[in-house]
């Protein structure tokens, strides 16, 4: 009796670990699946893009003229400076922005009704249409503010875009840190500023990282919000330089100089009948992802950089 | 004002015995006889000491002293309000919305209400080692020096001895001395604890709290910190919760019983656990409930 019951209950767990393993061995496979869809499309785009663009991607012109009408010498020299110098703007005022602004939902402001409202409403503008944010930067920076169509104007627009998503994440990331982390840190008397800089900041950091990235990468992708406010779509001149001979050796210029940003070239390109010209909007695409993934593979860099650090 | 609290200290403990609430004659201290024997001062002093999470009535009119260099021991069934008690002395409900105190938590010798301070200055003089070890996702050392940068202690060789102090005090220097600066995870869960114990002690407190340190922890870690804590018993005042009551016989000068948010019985360890006053005590010391 007793023997019996004991093989029962022996070959009772053998069924379950198969039942397991079977449930295990299928979710792999799902997910094995899944990410080789997703990979093998964005590789094939990429290789298709590459094959499509090669001949005007290894020709050093490509990268330091300006575009012209005939698709042989035109360049994405004023793209990539334009790319770059918004992204600076958008990232100089998002990124502090951001933080504090997630700092203060989760740290500071009083759990009541107005917090939920505006947690809510953070949420929601993560969702809405980029366009959405250049009628606004329409409205505001260019006509309100008198700000003209500048890099000021698109880092500005850009940076509202991407606002929503560095708070979520810093607020994701900050709600995560341990409860008895901070107990700890309370406990040793420490006042809620010193909590935050010693202890929830640097816990947080990988992940309000990521949540930048990601906006940045969005950020670096647009176009429309951008042609809303008036980005020029051909543009033969670089913005000013930031630094001068005479005192006081910079200068901020450029912030109110005209621009174009990659994805616009890429879309003006693409709107040409010749054929000569897609292919220049194909290069432009691996330019353009080539730049994304680089601040991905940065993003990953540094994360674990910061997790090797602080661990 | 040192000698009226040694006066009352000393009356509390002869009254103790005899009168179900422990500070029955306490009220009285203007009419008391200065007294030349040597009773320990004390260091804190709760006085019907009420608290609400939100609207539960957790602690109901607390009444217990916490003597200065004396381990006082918190014990009772799980669910009494030991932790909430403790967390009382430090302040930590001030972290959460909602809840609420009612009462007094006399602190001496400068006689101040800590429930009516600043809970930055509470904790910054009373220190807490938790249930769980909870080093900061730092070096060794960093942890140490936490309290002390907290209070604005950035002189390294100031900080390497406190830190090296600290370490010693909580027994963990041997272990701890050549890797000071790698990750405090990479330490056992004793040595964690034992960690802890550093940190709260690094800034000196005049009180240290600690709830359950013992219980996620093997006999042999067990053994370190319950000899640790005879060894500070007498230069730091120590508040310890605990479910083992053996412990509690242990390691602790006075004890106190609480049962569903009310404390039942306050006194000698010695006496709680020989001759208590309350049915309640003597049916949870013998093992009959709890
Ligand atoms: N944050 C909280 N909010 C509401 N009620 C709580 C909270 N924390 C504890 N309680 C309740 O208060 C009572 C006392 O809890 P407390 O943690 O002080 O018990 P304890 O004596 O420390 O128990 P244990 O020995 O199990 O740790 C319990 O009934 C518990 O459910
Ligand atoms: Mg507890």
């Amino acid at each position: 009796m007793a023997n019996s019951s004991l093989a029962n209950a022996q070959i009772e767990s053998a069924r379950i670990v198969a039942a397991n393993r079977r449930t295990d061995l299928l979710m792999a496979s799902i997910g094995i699946l899944v990410l080789g869809i997703a990979t093998l499309l964005l590789t094939s785009v990429f290789v298709g893009l590459l094959a499509s663009g090669w001949d005007r991607l290894i020709n050093p012109d490509f990268y330091t003229h300006f575009p012209s009408r005939h698709p042989q010498q035109a360049g994405i020299i004023s793209a990539i400076v334009g790319s770059s110098l918004v992204m600076l703007v958008t990232a100089v005022i998002a990124i502090p922005l951001g933080v504090a602004a997630g700092l203060y939902l989760e740290e500071y402001a009083p759990k009541n009704w107005l917090t939920d409202l505006i947690e809510i409403n953070v949420s929601n503008l993560a969702g809405v249409p980029s366009i959405i944010y250049g009628l606004l930067a329409l409205g505001l920076f260019v006509y309100a503010f008198s700000l003209g169509e500048t890099i000021l104007t698109a880092g500005l627009t850009l940076a509202l875009l991407i606002l929503p998503v560095i708070i979520v994440a810093t607020r994701e990331a900050v709600r995560s840190i341990p409860l008895e982390l901070r107990e700890a840190a309370y406990g040793l008397g420490a006042d809620k500023w010193q909590v935050v800089r010693m202890y929830v900041l640097p816990a947080a950091r990988p992940g309000i990282f990521t949540g930048v990235i990601v906006g940045l990468a969005r950020a670096i992708g647009e176009a429309a919000p951008l042609i809303t406010i008036g980005a020029l779509t051909f543009i033969a001149f670089l913005p000013p330089l930031p630094v001068q001979a005479t005192p006081p050796f910079v200068n901020f210029d450029w912030l109110t100089s005209p621009f174009t940003v990659m994805p616009i070239q890429l879309f003006n390109w693409v709107s040409r009948p010749q054929a000569e010209f897609h292919v220049n909007a194909a290069a432009t695409g691996v330019v353009l992802m080539v730049m994304t993934l680089a601040m991905n593979a940065l993003a990953i860099y540094v994360r674990l950089r910061l997790r090797r650090l602080h661990r | 004002m040192r000698n009226s609290t040694k006066t009352r200290v000393k009356l509390l403990m002869n009254e103790m015995t005899s009168s179900p609430h422990p500070f029955g004659a306490t009220r009285q201290r203007q009419d008391a006889q200065p007294e030349p024997v040597s009773a320990p001062a004390l260091r804190a002093e709760v006085r019907n000491l009420d608290f609400w999470y939100g609207a539960t009535h957790t602690l109901k009119s607390v009444s217990m002293a916490v003597v200065d260099c004396k381990v006082t021991a918190v014990i009772g069934a799980s669910g009494c309000g030991k932790s909430t008690l403790l967390r009382c002395f430090n302040r930590m409900h001030d972290l959460y919305p909602g809840n609420r105190y009612a009462g007094e938590i006399q602190l001496y010798p400068e006689d101040r209400n800590l429930i009516e301070m600043d809970p930055g200055m509470v904790r910054l003089r009373i220190g807490m080692v938790f249930q769980k070890p909870n080093p900061f996702p730092k070096s060794i050392f960093e942890n140490v020096a936490a309290g002390l940068r907290v209070r604005g202690v950035n002189g390294k060789s100031l900080l390497y001895e406190r830190v090296e102090q600290a370490l010693r005090g909580a027994a963990l220097w041997d272990e701890a001395k050549d890797r000071l600066h790698d990750s405090a995870y990479g330490l056992s869960g004793g040595q964690q604890q034992r960690l802890c114990i550093a940190r709260a002690l690094a800034p000196q407190p005049d009180i240290l709290l600690l709830d359950e340190p013992t219980s996620a922890l093997d006999p042999i870690a067990t053994a370190k910190i319950e000899d640790l804590l005879t060894v500070l018993r007498n230069t730091v005042t120590v508040v310890i919760v605990t479910h083992n009551m053996q412990q509690a016989a242990r390691i602790s000068d006075f004890t106190a019983y609480m049962h569903l948010g009310k404390l039942v019985e306050y006194g000698v360890t010695e006496k709680v656990f020989t001759t208590p006053q309350s049915p309640l005590t003597n049916d949870y010391i013998t093992g009959r409930f709890g």
